[in-house]
């Protein structure tokens, strides 16, 4: 059987990082990646990143995987693509599938960086085809270079549906409205201000009422939505489109952690139920850590300062870095993670982890169904 | 090719050079770049249903795009419940609209599939 | 706050900004207008800048403020600001236009001497424009530079433009 010191599962920003710090401290890891290509999301992140210039603000995400994808190369990280994980047995054996055949990997550490999977949003015609995740349009656009559609509505105005309506309309495309169903927009106001000065008509407190058309979607009509989230018969607004992307919350793909035997809270500000970990992203599983969307959604920055953490002091527990020595090298990361999730706009991912802390013995308490510590 | 691809984007610059092929579509032949998903070109081409649904034979198209919940799934070369969406063209390559779970119609050696 | 239920500042909104220069000094140089209000974990703006301008501080959740006295309008902070928020103004000219530079990620690129349409915050198309000069630099990092001429009274009012084709 393959050994390898650390196993990083997934190698998106929280993945590559996590690589990249546990190499620094002279791991021996393997990265192993379901896709064809790394990055996850990361390479579709064609903007400028927010945070402090001393950490890579201002810097497009596309950027910032290629520098990330190097320094990880450089160090002599194996990485291992179009490979599934799809279990882990007793804490340290991780069970690959590769296109033909299947194989298992011995390792000493395991990091989960497996990200998050995008919510869907059912109205009537939403499984029409051109009703997408707004994440799909946003890989289409900027990684396969195809329009998804022509004439969009956006529904949810978070940071991913704002900076997604944005990519529509560099890549060609019309944004003929974005909707959300809470009074306020929910992402940075400048990312609002930058769509609507291009046009882009905002409607809080409204929602899809339909989808319509033969074989795809050729109407939409939305309609306001009342204080108990209820429809307003005679609020309809008809819309023609041809694309409806849905940018309504991740949902952590934390599969491997639930097999694993990780003890789970559910926490509804990190997007559902997330695998309970410390601040050194240790999970209740001895050896399993998480970092990135996978221990609570965010955004990348946070993921790829997770990373390192997980990364570090996985390598720590490998016997690679002293506690002292972990201790310090933690500390800029932890400040940029409080840096990044400060102000009201981080408030629930504050919130969300802070919660983790204070329900550790809820998620100690519970009766595990299945799989094992 | 057409005005659904992106021949020059703002901040990615020009489409990379690739080699074109074509693959089929049912009886129609489509221009495809070498390397891209089934589903980019089908996209391209202005196809907007991969599949009907087993019992009600409804229209899907995408969901998610990066191969996890399987709306995209089509016939490609007699193989059923392939993700086009994560499934790179070849030249050559015949795609048909999948109905419902689609039949195996490859015989290996005249066993079972 | 206008831009948290419909997107966008109104204009008393973005003068009473701590990043927007008083109209004496609006009046006296090119300036920038940093149009950012909220308490966001960011300050390339601060980095750039400079001369000193512009402030945010510790911690980086500050609403960045700017010091007019200070600015030269160069336009950096413009450039790397990544919400966009960021605009330069030169008031300063006598034949009731004023000239405004946009940070402009879109394509086509106008071209010097084109006529085009203003925007305002929301959208609405307020008046037209001539621009005088697109600039592109490694170090916009794939930003452009428009720069348009537009109607004095529209100076604080128009903040994108469209193209007629």
């Amino acid at each position: 059987m393959k050994q390898a010191e650390i196993v990083v599962v997934g190698a998106g920003p929280a993945g590559l990082s996590a690589a990249a710090a546990a190499a620094q401290a002279g791991a021996q890891v393997l990265v192993i990646d379901e896709n064809a290509e790394p990055g996850g999301q990361l390479f579709k992140q064609i903007h400028k990143f927010f945070g402090a210039s001393e950490h890579r603000a201002g810097q497009r995400g596309v950027d910032i995987g290629h520098e990330l994808l190097e320094e990880v190369e450089g160090l002599g990280v194996e990485v291992v693509l179009d490979a599934s994980v799809w279990g882990i047995y007793d804490g340290s054996t991780v069970a690959v599938a590769s296109q033909e055949y299947s194989w298992r990997v011995k390792a000493d550490r395991i990091v989960l960086a497996t990200g998050a999977t995008e919510n869907g949003l059912s109205f009537r015609g939403w499984t029409l085809p051109g009703v997408m995740g707004a994440g799909c349009a946003q890989t289409m656009m900027n990684v396969h270079r195809v329009l998804p559609g022509q004439r969009v509505v956006m529904v949810g105005s978070g940071n991913v549906g704002l900076i997604v309506a944005y990519q529509l309309l560099q890549a060609g495309a019309e944004v003929v409205a974005v909707v959300d169903a809470l009074p306020r927009v929910g992402g940075y106001p400048v990312h609002a201000a930058k769509i609507a000065r291009a046009g882009v008509q905002i409607y809080t407190s409204y929602s899809v009422k339909e989808a319509d058309g033969d074989e795809c979607v050729e109407k939409v009509t939305i309609w306001r939505v009342d204080d108990r989230w209820q429809g307003v018969p005679g609020s309809e607004i008809e819309l023609d489109a041809d694309t409806v992307t849905l940018a309504v919350g991740l949902s952590p793909m934390a599969e491997l952690a639930w097999v694993a035997g990780c003890r789970f809270l559910h926490i509804p500000e990190l997007g559902g139920h997330v695998p309970v970990h410390s601040a050194y992203m240790e999970t209740t599983v001895p050896g399993i850590y998480v970092a990135g969307d996978v221990s609570g959604v965010e955004e990348a920055s946070c993921a790829m300062e997770e990373g390192r953490l997980a990364g570090l002091w996985a390598a720590s527990a490998a016997g690679r870095l002293s506690v002292a020595a972990a201790v310090a090298a933690a500390a800029p990361h932890e400040a940029s993670l409080a840096r990044l999730r400060s102000g009201p706009f981080g408030a629930a991912a504050r919130g969300g982890k802070l919660a983790m802390d204070g329900r550790r013995d809820e998620a100690w308490g519970q009766t595990l169904t299945r799989g094992g510590a | 090719m057409n005005e659904r691809r992106i021949e020059i984007h703002p901040i990615l610059g020009l489409r990379p050079e690739r080699r074109q092929v074509t693959i089929h579509f049912g009886d129609r032949p489509l221009p495809a770049y070498e390397g891209e998903p089934i589903a980019a070109a089908l996209l391209a081409a202005g196809i907007r249903v991969f599949r009907k649904t087993s019992k009600r034979g409804e229209p899907r198209q995408l969901f998610c795009g990066i191969g996890r919940c399987t709306d995209c799934v089509m016939i490609v070369d007699d193989l059923p419940g392939v993700r086009t969406c994560v499934t790179p063209v070849r030249d050559g390559m015949r795609v048909e609209e999948q109905d419902g779970r689609g039949r195996w119609e490859r015989e290996r050696g005249g066993g079972e599939p | 706050m206008s831009i948290l239920e419909d997107g966008y500042f109104t204009l008393e909104e973005v003068l009473a900004l701590p990043g927007c220069p008083s109209s004496e000094a609006m009046r006296g140089r090119r300036v920038a207008v940093v149009e950012c209000g909220h308490e966001l974990p960011c300050n390339p703006c601060e980095t750039a800048c400079k001369a000193g301008a512009l402030t945010v501080g510790t911690p980086i959740t500050n609403v960045p403020k700017i010091d007019a006295a200070c600015c030269d309008g160069c336009g950096i902070c413009m450039v790397d600001c990544p919400g966009l928020a960021i605009f330069i103004l030169d008031l300063t000219r006598d034949d009731g236009r004023a000239e405004l530079w946009l940070p402009y990620e879109f394509l086509p690129l106008p071209e010097m001497g084109e006529a085009v349409l203003l925007r305002d915050r929301a959208g609405s198309v307020v008046g037209e424009g001539q621009v005088t000069k697109v600039r592109q630099a490694k170090r916009f990092d794939r930003t452009a530079v428009v720069q348009v001429l537009v109607p004095e009274e529209l100076a604080m009012t128009a903040r994108a433009i469209a193209l007629r084709r």
